[in-house]
């Protein structure tokens, strides 16, 4: 009578568990390379979620179907919802890492939020974390964030450049003196990013920096825009991501606020933000940086490769759209980034430790961009173990009620400005977590 | 049969005050323990521990906090995330402003400082009872998600107000493998579930309950419904304050307010409903529905093989986990704890049942 036979069932189940759980995939464990695909296909940022998913898969399966892989290395990938939630997201890291013959290649969290939690994890784990356009501004510091890449611009960039422009518009920076900016941003850490800049600007410059949260998800913003009304700031910065955006620019037309002193920041310009409120969105301002709106020779190819075979990951209209286009880029690059270290790995499934090191190698210039079929579509790229982000220009388009118009100036963010936040920034953080600093001197040869 | 526990006499009082008075629960638990500490570390791969184990352990003992509030001294609750938040930052800021402090005496003296803002927040409760009292609890929730999104200090003036501290270092034991967590975290569980466990056995336990079902009657027999009700979210909070900096160190690494915020809260609250309100043991069966269900109904298709949309399998993980609710709280309101009781009636007379 002493001895409890569930005592053992528990100790069976446990291990059935253990054995269960870890998921036995269906991809061959071949000559591939495992590329995660971390989405949010549902939930109140599924609008803008969806179309850079789309393009990012079908940017990977344009790689397969049209070249036959990397070098002939085929891409395998996995996609894993996230909702946008950082505790999911984080799990979904866990369970993709080390899939593939040579675990993932490089994540693209596509959150703010989960790229800071995993941030912490890329040190033990040695796999690179994109974050092109967003993330931490302080991890573009390759000798601290060894393994982040905002590549292409950061949101201090994005505040930059969009003082600049204003400052231009008024007729020098000068001139802001005295004005009035709102930012109306979303309340988590994406939102607060720019702040740090912004209010470095201000006490340059002098104009009153007004900040006007938003909490998540962002459909309730009626004290947010009454605050407008009554203080009619000169211009309104907008940092918001998914149903926010749309329903800023519905807030603002029924306040009667002018879109065209609206800029929203390169997540807040896209076609699901400004199509809710159609015609009357027209004048809405945003940042574009690598990818706008629009389609190039790459495209033709997604058509014929993937979208004609009945293999497209979307619908055939939205090929083109802008974050759809950005999800098109961020494959490109890290495609790119793959092809870069297999120059020096040799032409075989790499881990993400030599990913990174073609990721720090990237140089993507104007004539590497015509070849790969992204004309018009991006700025050229080029980083170093130093200098993560490789990029930091801008332009700024304008919604004309039907679809996106380029303007034609572009910005280059401030690095006198820049560079001495990002240092103090990183140096906290390298203490904060005892980080030991890399010496990229050493790296180089 | 297997449960009977004829013949297992108690000759003294300290026999009969034990916490496991069957011999059966004593060699099982007894057993549960030591697989869970010798060979679970051995089974487990990485992913399990970190994706739901670790989050499972930690909610565990958040949920057991937040039962002795609702399930023993019966005051509903429904911003005890504010309380985990509450240890999280208080932990942060002492681990940043005061390094040279044991991490142990930073867990406890975080629960204390969570412990004290619980009992703020529970004076309400001498005035008002059951769901008033729910909605004045959500002062908490709607104060600390302001308290540490504005405040700047409390965050060290990070720049995006997300917070990241070293991982959590012992006696020079650097604690960042997932099994070093896991065992970490298992032993802080043990301990504080065996001092939960006796509270409510002891003379505070029966305050609290005795408050819970009928607090006139309490007070007619002596019971101090101002203590009762203090100490209980003293100690619910304490336990949650604990929680909570084990959520932010040893779990996520680095967090925002985001992280504690109403949803954890309801989860909390639906963990303990559904695990069984006034157990202890329905603390761990509801954590693990609520925290490991969710990531393996999202896993079963790709399994099965069957060739779903990541969109169609995470809508279809929403409706099945939905549906497992309501199925669970019909066939037992009170709860999965109360299954395993049942479970055990059975037993005791299985397989003769006459």
């Amino acid at each position: 009578m002493t001895f409890n036979p569930r005592a053992s069932l528990a100790c069976a189940a446990l291990a059935a568990a253990a054995l269960v759980a870890p998921g036995t995939p269906a991809y061959a464990q071949a000559n591939e390379q495992f590329f995660p695909v971390l989405v949010y296909r549902t939930g109140p940022y599924a609008p803008n979620g969806v179309p850079f998913a789309n393009g990012y898969v079908d940017y990977l399966k344009l790689v397969n179907a049209r070249d036959g892989g990397i070098n002939g290395i085929k891409i395998s990938f996995e996609e894993c919802e996230t909702g946008y939630a950082t505790d999911r997201g984080v799990e979904c890291y866990e369970r993709l890492k080390g899939k593939g013959p040579t675990g993932a290649t490089a994540f693209h969290p596509l959150s703010t939020g989960i790229t800071f939690a995993v941030t912490d994890k890329s040190f033990n784990d040695r796999i690179p974390i994109i974050t092109a356009g967003y993330g931490r501004a302080d991890s573009v510091d390759g000798t601290v964030f060894g393994w982040n890449f905002p590549l292409g611009g950061t949101y201090w960039d994005a505040a930059d450049i969009l003082i600049q422009h204003i400052g231009k518009k008024e007729g020098g920076v000068d001139k802001l003196k005295g004005k009035k900016i709102a930012l109306v941003y979303h309340d988590s850490p994406y939102g607060k990013e720019p702040i740090a800049l912004l209010q470095e600007r201000a006490k340059m410059h002098g104009y009153e920096l007004q900040l006007l949260p938003v909490t998540h998800p962002g459909v309730e913003q009626k004290a947010t825009w009454l605050q407008i009304r009554q203080n009619r700031p000169d211009y309104v910065f907008l940092w918001g991501w998914g149903v926010m955006n749309s329903t800023a620019i519905k807030e603002a037309i029924a306040t009667g606020y002018p879109r065209e002193k609206m800029y929203g920041v390169w997540w807040s310009g896209a076609e699901p933000d400004v199509t809710p409120a159609g015609e009357a969105a027209k004048g809405y301002n945003a940042l574009v940086f690598l990818a706008p709106a629009g389609q190039g020779p790459v495209h033709k190819d997604i058509v014929r490769f993937v979208y004609d075979k009945g293999q497209g990951a979307g619908k055939k209209e939205e090929i083109g759209d802008v974050l759809y286009n950005r999800g098109l880029t961020a494959a490109m690059m890290t495609v790119e980034a793959v092809k870069r270290a297999q120059f020096r790995y040799g032409k075989k499934p790499l881990t993400g430790e030599q990913v990174r090191w073609g990721l720090e190698n990237l140089a993507i210039d104007d004539s590497a961009i015509k070849k790969l079929g992204f004309t018009g579509l991006m700025t050229p790229v080029s980083t170093s173990c130093v200098d993560h982000a490789g990029g930091r220009s801008a332009s700024i388009h304008t919604w004309d009620g039907k679809k996106w118009v380029l303007q034609k100036d572009t910005y280059t963010a401030d690095q006198a400005i820049i560079k001495p936040m990002i240092r103090t920034s990183a140096e906290k953080y390298a203490q904060e977590k005892k980080l030991t600093k890399r010496d990229c001197a050493k790296e180089s040869q | 049969m297997l449960y009977r526990e004829n013949g297992q006499f108690k000759s003294t009082y300290r026999a009969d005050l034990q916490m496991l008075p069957i011999l059966q629960d004593r060699v099982f638990i007894g057993v549960l323990v030591v697989l869970a500490f010798f060979a679970v570390p051995f089974l487990a791969s990485d992913y399990l521990f970190l994706s739901m184990i670790i989050p499972f352990l930690i909610l565990t003992l958040a949920a057991i906090g937040l039962n002795l509030l609702v399930g023993y001294c019966g005051q509903i609750s429904i911003g005890h995330a504010a309380f985990m938040a509450v240890g999280a930052y208080a932990a942060y800021n002492l681990v940043l402003r005061v390094p040279w402090l044991n991490f142990l005496a930073v867990l406890v003296l975080a629960g204390f400082i969570a412990a004290a803002t619980g009992m703020l927040f529970g004076i309400p409760s001498l005035r008002i009872k059951g769901l008033y009292l729910a909605v004045a609890t959500l002062a908490a929730q709607f104060f600390t998600d302001w308290l540490f999104a504005r405040v700047k200090w409390f965050t060290d003036y990070a720049h995006s107000g997300s917070v990241s501290p070293a991982p959590v270092e012992l006696f020079g034991w650097r604690i960042d493998a997932p099994v070093e967590k896991y065992l970490f975290l298992l032993g802080v569980l043990v301990v504080f579930t065996v001092i939960a466990k006796n509270l409510t056995r002891g003379h505070l336990g029966r305050a609290w309950m005795a408050t819970r079902d009928m607090d006139v009657a309490a007070e007619v027999i002596g019971i101090r419904p101002v203590y009762a009700k203090l100490t209980a979210f003293a100690v619910s909070s304490f336990y949650c304050g604990v929680a909570g900096a084990l959520w932010g160190f040893v779990h996520l690494g680095s967090w925002e307010p985001l992280a504690f915020n109403l949803n954890l809260s309801l989860n909390l609250l639906f963990m303990i409903i559904i695990g069984g309100m006034g157990s202890i043991l329905g603390a761990y069966y509801g954590a693990a529905f609520i925290v490991v269900l969710p990531i393996l109904l999202n896993q079963v298709p790709q399994w099965l093989g069957v060739p779903l949309s990541t969109a169609t399998a995470s809508h279809l993980e929403f409706m099945i986990f939905g549906a497992l609710i309501v199925l669970f709280l019909i066939l037992e309101p009170r709860g999965l704890a109360r299954l395993w009781a049942i479970g055990k009636e059975k037993l005791r007379l299985w397989p003769f049942p006459h």
